[in-house]
Formats: structure tokens, C-alpha cells, sequence
């Protein structure tokens, strides 16, 4: 990962990492944790340290349900789910556009499926 | 003519290394009215004051400009050796060229450059000092301390030993603050009434002592020495003079359904109550809101069964005013209300408690006698999670911006009581730091881990789930094992953080005195006078100045009344003349100086003036009591027509300085 996408990251989503006090308390509350490989926490941590490569790659982007219960937490305010959100963003910019139309979806939904998987589905893959 | 002395400092390197202090002594040398200008490296050492005692003796001085640190430095110190030969000390000015000037500057060339400046400011301004003489004002040898807390007690008792009286202003029925609702106290887990009690019953019958108990202060007026407050003794409808505290009217009253504050709710008392057994007054006290009596006039058993006749339905507030020379504030502190995070479902179950809740759940004389129970359903808890830094060291409008710090230490005694007490229960503590900094602190932590199996996990909790079983479902994360992990406890006791009094914003106000952005006390400076607030006169003790464990209380308070005591041993003190007056001619009574004025020392008279017609007008014209008067110089700018003036910084002055910087 380049000074430039990290500085990229840092802009869109907004965010300042270094708020962080690492008490876990947004990884504690999140309800995708154990489908992540890397937890709320982590993404903060690993961009304050500028380790982006590995979250990119990761599929824990797309995990993220988009719940805000991070954002609603964080007693620091550092706001994961934006931070989560510009790395996806990062992610899928580079892979050079959306890997879903809307038409493509519906086929896709089993009934365990939360409704705000849903649509925050719709806001990672299209766009 | 003026003869005036410059005298500038090296300050070692403070100022010499950033102002060529040389070339600044040479270009004053040459202003108007100076006679001598001399550079020398520490102008506040033995022999830099000799060097300016010389030089006025010498030299005839009629003023002097030392350019150096700050004048909150060492103003005094110059002034005091310009006194001792003579030279009235208002006719000292100083130009502060360090922290105005070389410590904030980089470049020899422009910060000499500004210390010449700041320089001939100072001289233009010594040009028109007038020699100043400071009154004196009486000192009341009387202290008021509000707050009956352990640290309001135990300054009370200082204060008392050094032969003084003081008066203690409670807002509860009884003394004894937080302390008295706490259980054992770290770090030595002895029981906090065993020390606490006896304290309160010295003060009780401490001859030099007056306990206001069920009061408030509802108005300050006066300065440092000469405060007058008015004191408002609420109504509690028992004659405190009669009222031998037997108990007999609370064991009757058939009101028995009111929250019990003492033990946080978690249980109910009488209408007509006394606090708790060792409670200092032992007077019972009638709650109005609940009392049947003085509600709609049925009832009346208390006054019935007192064989005194302490009972008095139609008492009322009374007011008491006194005179006191120094006030200690020690109106503590609260823990807050965790409602607000729904998270940790403070709000919709019972056996989410507070830390403070716990206290009173083991304590004998609690609710449950000592016996650890959920309050719920009266069970014994098998799994105990505790969460610290609830509502601390948050950057959100629900929380505080800081650390609490004394809930570490009291949650790692909780755990160990508990530990010790039921071995059976496992006790986990989700930290985000453990701080323990402080005598025998840590060690107090690890026993806690290593002696007792706490087990303390790295890592916050995230949700409280109260489930239909009646067990609570804890989702926190184990940060060091990077798990997100699920407790099935029975209990979750959240460290709560802690914020000052409510009362205390209201009281800083009528005291002119200052509060920080979480409304503790400020202290004047915060290392070197960390017990007084910068009001003169009022003093500050324990945790309303900020976050305190006991031993930390008790040396505040102490200290305070160090300080209280250092000001009623005085006869009178020594008034600033540096306060303003009006012209009376220009004033034309519009009151603007009298809404700024933060210590009411301006009033108004209406007097006979002579016009230019030879005819006579009473007009409205402001004065000024310059023995309230602090020389806080809002009421000079609040002035329209330019008739309030202060003295040592007047108006003339000021623009003196300002032409010569604009020169
Ligand atoms: C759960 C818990 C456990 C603790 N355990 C320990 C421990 O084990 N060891 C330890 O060292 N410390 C412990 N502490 C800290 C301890 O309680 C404080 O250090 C101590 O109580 C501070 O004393 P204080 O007198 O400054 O304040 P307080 O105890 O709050 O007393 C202030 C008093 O002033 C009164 N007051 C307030 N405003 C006014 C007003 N406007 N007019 C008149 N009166 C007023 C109040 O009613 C109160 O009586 C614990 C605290 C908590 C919350
Ligand atoms: S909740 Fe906020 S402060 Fe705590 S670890 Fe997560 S991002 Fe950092
Ligand atoms: S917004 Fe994403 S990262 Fe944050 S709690 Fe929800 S699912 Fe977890
Ligand atoms: S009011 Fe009377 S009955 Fe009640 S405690 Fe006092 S003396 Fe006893
Ligand atoms: S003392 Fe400990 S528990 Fe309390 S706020 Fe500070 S770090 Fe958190």
C-alpha cells in the first residue's frame, strides 16, 4: 500500500484513526465478528499503522454489515464502519468496478439472510 | 522631571540567548526620563536587587522598569526592594521580555527588537505611575467549609485543632459524603465506617465546630477576610434541639414505600427517616413528598409517638447569616447515571448495577445485610463480570472526557471481596488499562489476579443481553486472544465515572470562583497551588476539585486547611490598591459598570453637583468599595463615557503603552 491510497483511506473515510484507545469495545459489539478475519478494531489499528495491503485482500470488507453499532459505541468516536467502508471503497475501485448489477441479486438472498444484509449489499456492489 | 532606571535581565540564557539584552539596555538608555539603563545576569538574584536598591539611592529614582519574566514572577519581588529604600513599589513596572518575548521566539534580531518595544511601553507608562498605598481589611477568624464529606470533615478538624471555628455546611441530613455508603476501602480493605464514624462524631462534639446539617449556602457577599453568607437551614420539620434521635417516629410512620437514597434505591425507608444508624446529626429528618401529614394533613403518628415533642409540621426554611474570613469548598463529587448507554441495559435490568449499588448489596448494613444477592431474585450470583471506564475517558456527549481513576482500584477490590468471600463465583473484569498508580496500589491489583483468580480480560464489553432465564449475556472482546467471547453471568456491575456535585456550578457562581469545562474546581495553579482556587479566600478541598481516592481526599483537605488557617491567623490582610474609582464628573449613573462587575462592588449614590450655571443637580453617580473591589478592570471597559478608572493600569496608562509600541 502506497503513502498515496493511505492518505486516500484517511480522506474519504473521514476518519482519525489515531482517536483509537483501543479498548475493543466496537470488535466487542459487532455482529459479523466471528465471520471477519480481521475485526473493527483491526481495521482501525492496521491503517493507523499504514498496513492496508492485507485488509484489501481481505474478505472481512465484506463482512461488515454496515450496522453502525461500531460507529454508535466507539466511546472515542472514531467511527470503524467508515474506515471499514474506504478501505471497501479502496478495494473495489481498484478492481476496476462493481462485480454486480442489481438484476444479478435476488438469485443470490437465502431466507436466513438479514434484511440489512440486504441492503447494505446493494450499497457495497453497486454504486 | 521623572529620573527612571532600566534594569534588564539575562535570565541566564532564558532571555540572553534569544534577546541581545546588551543592545536592549543601550536603545532604552535612550528614552525620555531614563537615567541609568543596565543589563545583569539574574536581576532577581541577592545582588541583581542590590543593583537596583543602589541605583535608586544613587540615581534619585522616581520609577523603575525591570525587564524580565512575567510579573506574576517576581513583580513582588521588585516592588518589595524598591519599598526597602524608600521608592513607593507601584512605581515599579515591569516588561515581561521571557515569556512575552525570547521563549516564544526564534530570531535574535526581531525578538531584541520586541524586548526594546515591550521596553519603552514599560517606561512610557512609568511616566505616569502614581505612587500607591495599600489599605488594610480585618480578618474573621471564623472558616466556613462547604460539604460534609470525609474531606469536609477532616478539614473542619484541622482547622478546629489550630483553635478556630468553623462551621460545616451539609446539603444531606447527615455528614459523611460517599464515604459513609462504602463498604471496606482499598488499599487496605479495613471497613470505611470503623474510620469514618469516629471522625464524624470529633466533629460533632468539637467545641470549636458547627454542623449545618440539611443546608445550603444561598448567598456570598465580601472578599478574602470578610466574607458574609447566608446560610439556609432547610426545613426539616424535627426540632434539632429536641430530636434525641431515638428512631421511634421512623419505626412507626406507615409510609414505608420511599426509595432509600442511602442505599441507592435498592431498598425503602420511612417518610420520617434518619439517613443510616451512625448518622452525625442523629435527627430525624421528614421527607415532604412522601410524608401523609404535611401532604394532605392525615396522619400526624410521628408527632404522636415522640415522647419529646421534636415533631414540627409547620417549620419552614430559616436563614442564618455569619461572617467568615475563609471558605473551603468540598462539595465532592457523584457517580453518574449509566442510563444513557443502552448497551449496557443499565436501564431495563436489575442486575445491571453501578459500582456504588454494589457498595450497599455487601454491606451489613445494606440492603440484603452483607449477604451478596441478585437484585432480582434474591440469589446468590455465580458469575460476576465487571466493566470499567463506563462513561470515562469518552470523546461523546454521553460520557466524560477523563479518567475517573479511582474505579480501577475499587473494582479490583471488588472483585477480591467478592473472591474472598464466595469462592464459588467467578468474577471477570473486562479493562481497557488497569491504572493503579499510587502506595501499594498495584501491588493491591496483582493480588487480586495472582492471590484471588480474578480474572481480568483486555478488552471492552460490547452488549448486555438480560435473557428470559433470568441470566444476562455479556458480548465483549478478549483483545489479546482476538476473541469475541460470550459471558453467561448473573451479575454485571459497571465502574461508572464520576462527575462534581450539581450544586457546584451554582455555588462556583455566587463565589466568583473558577470551574474547568466538567465543572470541577480550579485550582489557581496546578502544580504549585493546587488547594486554592484563584479567588482569594477560597479554598478547595477533596474530590470537587477532581477525580480523589480517600488518601488523596484527606491530604487535600488538610492542605486546605493549612491554607485556611495561614488566613485567620492574620489580624488584617493587605488590600490591592490597584482598584478602580469613578470620575463622577463624566459619570452619568447608567449602571453598565455595575452589570460586569463579577464581585458587586460598585453602587450607586445620588449626589448635589454644582453646574457651570451656578445652579445645583442631584445626579445619579456610581462608587466604587475598594475593599470588594479586586482590580479585575471590567467595569473600565464596560464604562461609555469613560469615567471608571483603574488605579496602576488607568486608562491614560494604557494608551501610553500603546503609542509607544505603535511608535
Ligand atoms: C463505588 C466507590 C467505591 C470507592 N471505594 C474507595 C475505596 O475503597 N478507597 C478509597 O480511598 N476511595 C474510594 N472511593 C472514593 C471516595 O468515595 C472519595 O475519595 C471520597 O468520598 C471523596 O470525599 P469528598 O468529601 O471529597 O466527597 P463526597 O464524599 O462526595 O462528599 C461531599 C459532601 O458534600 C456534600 N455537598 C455537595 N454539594 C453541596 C452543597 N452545594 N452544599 C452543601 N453540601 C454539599 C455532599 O452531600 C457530601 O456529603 C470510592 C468511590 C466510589 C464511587
Ligand atoms: S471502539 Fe473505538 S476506541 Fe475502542 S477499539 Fe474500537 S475504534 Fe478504537
Ligand atoms: S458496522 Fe460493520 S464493523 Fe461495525 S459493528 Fe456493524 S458489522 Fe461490525
Ligand atoms: S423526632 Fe422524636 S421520635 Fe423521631 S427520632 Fe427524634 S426524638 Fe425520636
Ligand atoms: S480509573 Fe480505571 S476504570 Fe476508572 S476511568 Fe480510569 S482507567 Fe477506567
Amino acid at each position: 500500500m502506497n503513502k498515496f491510497d493511505l492518505e486516500w483511506i484517511n480522506l474519504t473515510s473521514g476518519v482519525n484513526v489515531r482517536k483509537c484507545m483501543r479498548c475493543g469495545k466496537c470488535s466487542a459489539t459487532c455482529p459479523s465478528y466471528d465471520e471477519m478475519e480481521y475485526h473493527p478494531h483491526q481495521f482501525v489499528y492496521m491503517v493507523e499503522k499504514g498496513n492496508i495491503e492485507p485488509l484489501l485482500g481481505s474478505d472481512s470488507l465484506y463482512k461488515c454489515l454496515t450496522c453502525f453499532a461500531c460507529v454508535e459505541r466507539c466511546p472515542r468516536g472514531v467511527e470503524p464502519a467508515k474506515v471499514v467502508e474506504a478501505v471497501r471503497l479502496a478495494a473495489v475501485r481498484k478492481q476496476g468496478g462493481n462485480h454486480l448489477t442489481p438484476d444479478q441479486i435476488p438469485a443470490m438472498l437465502d431466507d436466513d439472510l438479514p434484511q440489512q444484509a440486504i441492503v447494505t449489499a446493494f450499497r457495497k456492489y453497486t454504486k | 522631571m521623572q529620573r527612571i532606571g532600566v534594569f534588564v535581565c539575562h535570565c541566564g540564557t532564558n532571555i540572553a540567548a534569544t534577546v541581545d539584552v546588551k543592545a536592549v539596555a543601550e536603545a532604552l538608555s535612550h528614552e525620555p526620563g531614563v537615567v541609568i539603563s543596565q543589563d545583569y545576569q539574574y536581576m532577581c538574584s541577592e545582588s541583581g536587587q542590590d543593583l537596583v536598591k543602589n541605583a535608586i539611592k544613587e540615581h534619585k529614582l522616581t520609577g523603575v522598569v525591570v525587564c524580565s519574566c512575567s510579573p506574576r514572577m517576581h513583580e513582588n519581588t521588585f516592588r518589595k526592594a524598591a519599598a526597602s529604600v524608600g521608592l513607593n513599589p507601584y512605581l515599579v513596572e515591569i516588561a515581561n521580555i521571557r515569556e512575552q518575548c525570547s521563549w516564544i521566539h526564534k530570531d535574535i534580531a526581531s525578538a531584541t527588537d520586541k524586548a526594546v518595544i515591550l521596553g519603552k511601553a514599560a517606561v512610557a507608562k512609568v511616566h505616569l505611575n502614581a505612587p500607591l498605598t495599600a489599605g488594610e481589611s480585618p480578618v474573621v477568624k471564623r472558616a466556613l467549609v462547604i460539604g460534609g464529606g470525609i474531606a469536609g470533615i477532616q478539614t473542619a478538624l484541622d482547622i478546629a485543632e489550630a483553635g478556630f471555628d468553623v462551621d460545616i455546611v451539609e446539603k444531606e441530613p447527615t455528614i459523611g459524603g460517599k464515604m459513609a455508603q462504602i463498604d471496606k476501602t482499598f488499599p487496605t480493605l479495613d471497613c470505611a465506617a470503623c474510620i469514618l464514624t469516629p471522625k464524624m462524631v470529633e466533629a460533632a462534639q468539637n467545641e470549636h465546630i458547627t454542623i449545618h446539617s440539611f443546608s445550603e449556602v444561598s448567598d456570598v457577599k465580601g472578599f478574602v477576610g470578610n466574607f458574609t453568607v447566608t446560610i439556609k437551614k432547610k426545613a426539616r420539620y424535627v426540632d434539632e434541639t429536641k430530636c434525641t434521635g431515638c428512631g421511634l417516629c421512623t419505626e412507626k410512620c406507615p409510609m414505608k414505600k420511599v426509595p432509600n437514597e442511602f442505599n441507592m434505591g435498592l431498598d425503602n425507608r420511612t417518610a420520617v427517616y434518619i439517613p443510616f444508624a451512625q448518622a452525625v446529626p442523629k435527627v430525624a429528618t421528614i421527607d415532604p413528598n412522601y410524608c401523609m401529614m404535611l401532604k394532605n394533613g392525615k396522619c400526624g403518628i410521628c408527632s404522636k409517638v415522640c415522647s419529646v415533642g421534636a415533631i414540627d409540621y409547620k417549620q419552614t426554611d430559616r436563614f442564618i447569616e455569619q461572617k467568615y474570613g475563609a471558605i473551603v469548598v468540598a462539595t465532592g463529587f457523584n457517580p453518574i447515571k449509566p442510563d444513557k448507554y443502552n448497551e449496557f441495559a443499565y436501564s431495563i435490568c436489575p442486575d445491571v448495577v453501578t459500582s456504588l449499588e454494589l457498595e450497599r448489596l455487601m454491606n451489613a448494613a445494606g440492603p440484603n445485610g452483607g449477604t451478596l444477592l441478585r437484585p432480582s431474585d434474591k440469589t446468590h450470583p455465580h458469575t460476576i463480570v465487571f466493566v470499567q471506564c463506563v462513561g470515562s475517558r469518552c470523546d461523546d456527549e454521553k460520557g466524560k472526557p477523563y479518567c475517573s481513576k479511582i474505579c480501577c482500584m475499587y473494582t479490583a477490590k471488588h472483585a477480591m471481596l467478592i473472591r474472598e468471600k464466595y469462592p464459588d463465583t467467578e468474577v471477570y473484569v473486562f479493562y481497557i488499562d488497569v491504572r493503579t498508580p499510587g502506595k501499594n496500589f498495584d501491588e493491591f491489583y496483582r493480588r487480586a489476579v495472582e492471590q484471588y483468580g480474578v480474572h481480568y480480560i483486555k478488552g471492552m464489553v460490547g452488549k448486555v443481553m438480560p435473557r428470559s432465564d433470568g441470566k444476562i449475556d455479556v458480548q465483549a472482546s478478549d483483545l489479546l486472544s482476538n476473541e469475541q467471547l460470550h459471558i453467561n453471568a448473573d451479575m454485571v456491575v459497571l465502574a461508572t465515572a464520576i462527575e462534581p456535585d450539581k450544586t457546584a456550578r451554582p455555588l462556583a457562581t455566587m463565589l466568583t470562583t473558577q470551574m474547568d469545562t466538567n465543572d470541577f474546581f480550579t485550582e489557581a495553579h496546578p502544580k504549585l497551588r493546587p488547594v486554592e482556587s484563584a479567588t482569594a479566600g477560597i479554598i478547595l478541598s477533596g474530590a470537587c476539585q477532581g477525580p480523589k481516592d480517600i488518601p488523596e481526599t484527606v491530604a487535600q483537605a488538610s492542605a486546605a486547611a493549612a491554607k485556611a488557617i495561614g488566613l485567620l491567623v492574620k489580624n488584617s490582610i493587605t488590600c490591592n490598591p490597584c482598584v478602580a474609582h469613578s470620575d463622577e464628573l463624566m459619570c452619568n449613573g447608567c449602571s453598565s459598570c455595575e452589570k460586569v462587575c463579577p464581585y458587586g462592588a460598585i453602587t450607586y449614590q445620588d449626589k448635589e453637583f454644582r453646574m457651570p450655571d451656578r445652579t445645583t443637580a442631584v445626579r445619579r453617580v456610581a462608587s466604587v468599595n475598594p475593599a470588594v473591589c479586586q482590580g479585575c478592570g471590567a467595569c473600565t471597559v464596560a464604562c461609555p463615557s469613560g469615567a471608571m478608572d483603574l488605579n496602576g493600569f488607568s486608562n491614560s496608562q494604557i494608551m501610553a503603552e500603546v503609542d509607544a509600541i505603535c511608535k
